[in-house]
């Protein structure tokens, strides 16, 4: 069986010692750090990030259990909650002092419920009775009340990406207020309410934290709630219901995923797609809330993938965790220990590890059968290029019956984005042009996503190996070319010369001259002076080559000069003298070209006739017959001496 | 001349059209055997025995002189004979009358019979004679593979019976010469979509070989080989289409009341084949060609399918069933149905650019031996039997005149000709393409006809690269 597992762990994963009695482990989601507090810091805290850059050692006076700690942004000022009253900051700015300072929060007989730095200075108290915005002033050891709010909060949700807060009030806890912070302000957003299953009688708490998520999908704020099933609601299954969160406007329901069976869910945003773990069958599912179901409502998804638990994860040998003496464990997955984080972490603190999931595009391609859906779902990943490429490799080697019209989608999808991009950078270059003074300042320069497969991708990885893989029907080959051509043109994308080139070598592998004359005369391959040389390299083999070459030639009309040296070749002295006299060339024309060609013909008359007419020429342009030292006819005037004679060389006019 | 005495003219008609070889008879007594076919039927047997010996002579004859291009023709007084050798040792040969001229005399005596020595454009008609056989029964030989001299003469007999009488000779011009294919034409955009749809058709239903299309009898897209599209372009345009838009004009059998496949409406309907697909007694028997293939040549079935003026022809290999009719109805139908407005849409745009159907400006014909594209603004229609053009027959005749001119030279040339009644004809070769034009001004001059000539070229062949 083929790779099935969609999803997998990072396989270097951030390590540190596991929570135990003495040991208690913290997660910011804001700076993506993981805290390890021994004996309240006394004899140590650890804090690993994402990267060595973000990891710090240190140590802190044990003043009591440490409830939450965080880092503010870019790891200037560490804050750790000690008690539901007040918050310690300690300076880790050089320079400043280290002395712990202390906030109490403002309202009074309130409990914080916990704080969410929102800058490197500005931070936020979430109580049960509201919020208070703070400024921290490092270097005077001391906080100053920006703004706060007071409300009924039963819990809260932070969202560092955007700086939103999310307080869940009321009695029930299903009206959620969301909070803007940015750059010293706060703004309260419009309020929404979560449509529970089951309205309980007599009011209760019935939103849970665990049940609401934030994160960002294709650049959009969203609240996910995760709806169980209820037995009285007449659904049979668990969903995810998300919550679309402008800035301005108010909140909508926008997406409904159905996930077709109940248990407990977690979330996790990778790549842009919505994964739910589910824990009993261990497996995962995937949504794209850009992928249109064709016989859904609208907006509501089924995954897109069938369930598949994650790759089998083994611990690896290395690292502090791991005893020499054993072989790597197989990691337990979907464990009761694990803690989900947005938008992609998996904590398992027992264990010690933090894991970003990703998102393994080779394995979808098997397991979604429909190819144009296919298409839009790696087009908007990540990493696809590779990918994309496989698939339409695959799809060609296939070559069962009716699969053009596949292909056809495919190719159509991928121009669509293709297009998109070009008119993008070429409007982005006009914009350039104009000059940035006209308020476009703004404009930024299109980002070449690996979603972009131009002719070159397709040509290089797709269509050249294509071409040449034996056993495939030179009728399928061309058809498939023509098919990209014809997306190609579609989307009014310039077909790149090799492209042609391509089709002409097929044609001409296959004999199938008419075939391409056909091309030629409906002008499906464009013209182009590299076409019209490759026409005429053809010619030995089919004879018409050459007319199509010169008709192109023509068509160009800055290929005059090669129209010349085609018809000289072919000895049509006249004919190139006539061409080049109707264009207006005659004038800077190279006589020795001219006479050389008529020579070589034998023919004395038509050398006569050449030779005569550039004494002409001579004579209208600078008054003599002669011709000048630099255009090297010395020995055409001899030969035309001996022909004819001295006396029938003409004379320069009197007049 | 006498008044009220009017002259007679007669134009050239066929006296006798036969085909023999030589081999099959060598010895004396056993000529006839060498006759395969003769029209006129009932020309007493040693006639027959005569003439065909005397066209063996000439041809042996005249081989003494250059072995490898025996004579072509033969010019009489009275009448011309055509000899012709597709197969080796086949020959065909058609006798016609010259055209002439009855002077009608006085005092009873007999009339005057003035013969007209003209070029004619007929060497052209016997290699079609020939093309449309094979077209249909595949070569001579093939015949004779496959049931000896008896099945060649009966095919031949049960072919050039019914062929020989729809020639018409006297409407014989310089079309028929080239033979050639007016092309429809087509911006790329709808052109590439046309080759999407064949090579998806072709796909799905493995069973068609080969797919053409045309449009107003207009040729878009051939998988054929050139010299099979020519004849059988020639079979569908001057036979097949006029016989089948008679009924249409007619309003019988309308094409314009849909056919219900599915949901989609479509008007499609098959030429060849059976009329009605919901008929049970339909017939699912289409007619079968020759065309060449890699080893010789490979028998098909000719469908010929249409929707509007869009006709898409396809061809298949083997006997064709109902099911595979009503597949290929189904599948074909509704997306030709698509095509033929799209195409439609261009036509329209392409007539308001040219502008409203008048008089054009310019009576040229053209044509290229390279792809036997030709264009006509001088035929208003052609069918088999009506020749309609707006020149007078006289014009059309230095048309001809001209034409056997280039044809014996390789070198590109130009002739101007000025005719009677202030017309000048001119002639242009350049390279594989020949262009006819006949101008009517008063009083113009050479100069003047060569500038018409030259703004012409650059109005309608700007695209081509036309020596000057």
């Amino acid at each position: 069986m083929a790779e099935e597992h969609y999803l997998e762990l990072s396989e270097n994963p951030v390590q540190f010692e596991h929570a135990s009695s003495v040991n208690n482990v913290f997660f910011d989601e804001a700076n993506k750090q993981v805290f390890a507090v021994r004996s309240g810091g006394a004899t140590g805290v650890v804090v690993k990030g994402p990267d060595d850059k973000s990891s710090v050692a240190f140590r802190m006076d044990d003043k009591g259990e440490v409830k939450c700690i965080k880092f503010s942004i870019g790891n200037k000022i560490l804050a750790v909650q000690r008690t539901s009253k007040s918050v310690d900051f300690i300076n880790f700015i050089p320079d400043y002092p280290h002395t712990e300072f202390s906030q109490e929060c403002k309202t009074k007989n309130a409990n914080i419920l916990g704080f969410c730095w929102t800058n490197w200075n500005e931070v936020v108290f979430i109580t049960d009775q509201g919020i208070e915005f703070y400024q921290v002033f490092p270097d005077k050891r001391s906080l100053k009340l920006l703004k706060s709010q007071s409300i009924n909060v039963n819990w809260y949700q932070y969202c560092p990406e955007t700086a939103v807060i999310l307080l869940s009030t009321t009695v029930q806890g299903n009206i959620l207020q969301p909070f803007a912070f940015r750059n010293g302000t706060m703004s309260k957003m419009s309020k929404f309410e979560i449509e529970l299953p089951v309205v309980p009688k007599p009011a209760k708490l019935s939103l849970s934290e665990r049940d609401i998520a934030m994160a960002t999908i294709y650049g959009q704020l969203y609240v996910m709630y995760l709806k169980h099933h209820s037995r009285t609601a007449n659904s049979p299954s668990a969903e995810v219901v998300l919550y679309h969160l402008s800035r301005e406007g108010s909140c909508k329901k926008s997406h409904v995923l159905k996930l077709n069976t109940t248990g407990k869910f977690a979330l996790n945003i990778v790549d842009n797609l919505v994964v739910v773990h589910h824990q009993s069958s261990q497996t995962s599912l995937i949504f794209d809330i850009k992928l249109k179901e064709p016989d859904c409502a609208l907006n509501i998804h089924q995954p897109v993938l069938p369930a598949r638990s994650i790759h089998p994860y083994r611990i690896p040998l290395s690292g502090p965790a791991a005893v020499p003496s054993q072989p790597p464990v197989p990691c337990q997955l979907y464990s009761s220990s694990w803690s989900v984080f947005q938008p992609d972490i998996i904590i398992s603190a027992s264990e010690g590890y933090l894991w970003y999931l990703q998102v393994k595009l080779p394995p979808t391609v098997n397991l979604l059968q429909d190819k144009g859906k296919l298409m839009d779902f790696l087009l908007r990943r990540r990493e696809c290029k590779m990918v994309i490429l496989s698939v339409c490799a695959q799809i060609l080697e296939v070559g069962e019956k009716g699969s053009l019209p596949v292909v056809a989608t495919v190719f159509d999808k991928l121009n669509q984005v293709y297009k998109d991009y070009l008119e993008a950078e070429q409007s982005y270059t006009q914009a350039m042009e104009s000059g940035p003074s006209r308020g476009s300042a703004a404009q930024k320069r299109p980002v070449r996503t690996q979603a972009v497969i131009d002719q070159s991708d397709m040509y290089t990885h797709v269509l050249s190996s294509f071409t040449e893989r034996k056993g495939v029907s030179h009728k399928f080959i061309i058809a498939v070319l023509m098919e990209y051509i014809r997306s190609l043109n579609q989307f009014q994308i310039t077909v790149q010369h090799y492209l042609y080139e391509l089709v002409i070598k097929t044609l001409v592998q296959h004999n199938l001259f008419y075939m391409l004359h056909q091309f030629l005369q409906y002008h499906v391959l464009s013209d182009s002076k590299p076409l019209a040389c490759l026409l005429l390299s053809l010619e030995s083999t089919y004879p018409p080559a050459h007319q199509l070459s010169l008709d192109m030639l023509k068509r160009l009309s800055t290929a005059n000069d090669e129209i010349i040296e085609v018809l000289l070749s072919k000895q049509q002295v006249l004919g190139a003298l006539r061409f080049i006299r109707s264009v207006g060339g005659h004038d800077n024309a190279s006589a020795r070209k001219f006479l050389d060609a008529a020579q070589q013909t034998g023919d004395q008359m038509l050398f006569y006739t050449v030779f005569r007419s550039f004494q002409q020429r001579n004579q209208r342009l600078r008054g003599s017959p002669a011709f000048n030292p630099g255009e090297h006819c010395e020995e055409h005037v001899a030969h035309f001496k001996q022909l004819f004679g001295e006396q029938a060389l003409m004379k320069p006019s009197t007049v | 001349m006498a008044s009220g005495m009017q002259e007679k003219q007669y134009t050239p008609s066929l006296l006798s059209f036969f085909i023999y070889n030589p081999t099959f008879g060598p010895r004396e007594g056993e000529e006839e055997k060498k006759i395969l076919f003769y029209h006129p039927s009932d020309v007493e047997k040693n006639e027959k025995i005569r003439n065909v010996g005397l066209c063996e002579a000439i041809v042996q004859f005249t081989r003494t002189f250059c072995p490898t291009k025996p004579a072509k023709s033969l010019h009489t007084q009275k009448n011309r004979q055509f000899f012709f050798e597709p197969e080796e040792n086949f020959w065909m040969v058609m006798v016609v009358r010259n055209p002439m001229i009855e002077k009608p005399n006085k005092d009873g005596k007999p009339p005057t019979v003035e013969y007209q020595e003209e070029e004619m454009l007929l060497p052209s008609c016997l290699l079609q004679c020939y093309s449309m056989y094979k077209l249909f029964n595949g070569t001579f030989s093939r015949a004779m593979q496959a049931g000896g001299v008896e099945l060649l003469m009966q095919k031949l007999e049960k072919f050039f019976y019914r062929y020989l009488q729809t020639l018409h000779l006297q409407s014989c011009d310089l079309l028929d010469v080239f033979g050639g294919i007016s092309f429809f034409p087509l911006d790329k955009m709808t052109y590439l979509k046309i080759q999407s749809f064949v090579n998806r058709v072709e796909e799905s239903l493995s069973l068609i070989k080969y797919t053409a299309f045309l449009y107003n009898d207009q040729l878009i897209w051939s998988g054929l080989e050139q010299d099979d599209m020519r004849i059988l372009y020639k079979y569908l345009t001057t036979s097949l289409f006029p016989r089948h838009s008679e009924p249409e004009l007619a309003g019988r059998d309308s094409p314009m009341r849909p056919e219900v496949a599915g949901n989609l409406l479509h008007y499609g309907r098959f030429l060849t084949g059976p009329t009605n697909l919901k008929d049970p007694e339909a017939k699912f028997r289409f007619p079968k060609i020759f065309v060449s293939a890699e080893d010789g040549y490979e028998e098909l079935h000719l469908i010929v399918y249409k929707v509007h003026s869009l006709l898409c022809f396809l061809i298949a290999s083997v006997e064709l069933t109902r099911e595979f009719c009503e597949q290929l109805d189904s599948l074909v139908g509704p997306q030709l149905t698509l095509l033929a407005s799209d195409i439609c849409e261009q036509f329209t745009i392409n007539r308001r650019i040219s502008g409203p159907e008048k008089e054009p400006q310019f009576k040229f014909i053209y044509f290229n031996h390279m792809n036997l594209a030709e264009k006509s603004t001088i035929h208003m229609r052609k069918t088999a039997s009506v020749c309609l053009t707006s020149v007078h027959p006289d014009l059309m005749k230095i048309l001809g005149d001209i034409n056997c001119d280039f044809a014996r030279v390789d070198e590109d040339e130009e002739i101007i000709v000025k005719a009677m009644t202030d017309y000048w004809v001119v002639g242009k070769k350049s390279d594989q393409r020949e262009l006819y034009v006949i101008l009517n001004q008063k009083n113009a001059n050479l100069i003047e006809v060569n500038e018409e000539v030259k703004r012409l070229c650059a109005t309608q062949f700007n695209n081509i690269f036309f020596l000057d």
